[in-house]
């Protein structure tokens, strides 16, 4: 069993029990720099370890750009 | 020494905060990193506007703006560019405050192409959803001395206008309306779009502008660290002008030789 997600509208599979933070780390990046939202809501860093990913969430990384 | 202004000394308070540069750059639309930190450094601009993007997910060591340009030196200032509901626009910034930490942030919820021009009434809403949840709102808006007026009631810092449609660099269309602006405001009151070249720049500037924001102009040079340099010089040079006054108009010469003493 898998638990299917979105990450920035991609379908992904993570293996139960994962939190946030396990994902950002096989993802490469730097939780420093980002900000994530599940659900339309924010996690906040302090939350990121602690939050365990469940079926169907959709998440939102996000981080800064050039913009004007 | 009377009239005899430091350009140094000549600070504006933004939400608390002090700065000297009156000139706010973006970010966007320059060829590389490298390019975009040059044209900042070269424009002496202390405050930056950022986006928030999704991350890409399939190139994590990609480079990111801030090993470019440092949020410990430059402000940043995160916008809602792209977002063309109040909802979009506060949940993108709640997400910015979320990854720099920062409360000011610089507000617009725009129309549709080709005009992209402020929604109004979107942009109330916003501004009001971010006010309740403790930000520091910087409102791109209209030339609308009534919207404005209301936008700054509400407790918005500082008042940002277009002077032509966002990156258009059509210069400052409506100097009139700007200077109405300028006259009723209490907090800061910058030009935020439509920015050419330096001389539009320094035209905001002299009508009393508090500061000048702009990407394009910058970015869409054929030499961006040139005109960002440009740019600052044009900024002071209007700031200074405005702190000079301009001379009274008239129709017709007034020489500036004297008239005494011509040889017969």
């Amino acid at each position: 069993m898998t638990t299917t997600i979105t990450v920035n509208g991609e379908t992904r599979h993570v293996a139960p029990g994962q939190t946030i933070a396990d994902l950002l780390a096989s993802l490469g990046l730097d939780i420093r720099k980002i900000a994530v939202e599940r659900n339309q809501a924010i996690v906040p860093r302090s939350r990121l370890g602690a939050t365990q990913l469940a079926q169907g969430d959709a998440l939102e990384i996000v981080h800064f750009i050039g913009g004007g | 020494m009377d009239g005899i202004i430091n350009p140094a000394a000549d600070s504006w308070t933004l939400a608390g905060r002090v700065f000297h540069s009156r000139l706010i750059v973006g970010t966007g639309k320059y060829r590389d990193l490298e390019q975009t930190a040059a044209a900042i450094e070269a424009s002496g601009a202390e405050i930056v506007t950022v986006a928030v993007r999704r991350v890409n997910l399939s190139d994590a060591s990609a480079p990111m703006l801030q090993d470019y340009v440092d949020p410990k030196r430059y402000t940043y200032l995160p916008n809602t560019a792209g977002c063309h509901t109040a909802h979009d626009a506060v949940r993108t910034l709640r997400l910015a405050r979320e990854a720099g930490g920062w409360n000011l942030v610089k507000l617009e919820v725009l129309g549709p192409p080709p005009h992209l021009y402020p929604d109004m009434a979107a942009t109330l809403e916003a501004a009001e959803a971010l006010l309740a949840d403790g930000f520091e709102v910087m409102v791109y808006c209209a030339d609308d001395p009534v919207a404005a007026k209301r936008l700054e009631a509400m407790g918005c810092c500082a008042i940002m206008p277009l002077g032509a449609p966002i990156g258009s660099g059509l210069g400052i269309q409506n100097p009139a309306m700007l200077s109405m602006l300028v006259e009723q405001a209490t907090v800061p009151l910058l030009v935020d779009a439509g920015v050419g070249t330096a001389s539009d720049a320094a035209i905001a500037m002299e009508l009393g502008c508090t500061a000048v924001l702009l990407n394009s102009a910058i970015a869409h040079s054929p030499n961006p660290v040139l005109m960002a340099r440009a740019m600052k010089h044009a900024i002071e040079a209007g700031r200074l002008a405005h702190l000079a006054g301009r001379m009274p108009r008239r129709l017709g010469a007034d020489p500036s030789s004297p008239l005494a003493g011509l040889i017969r």
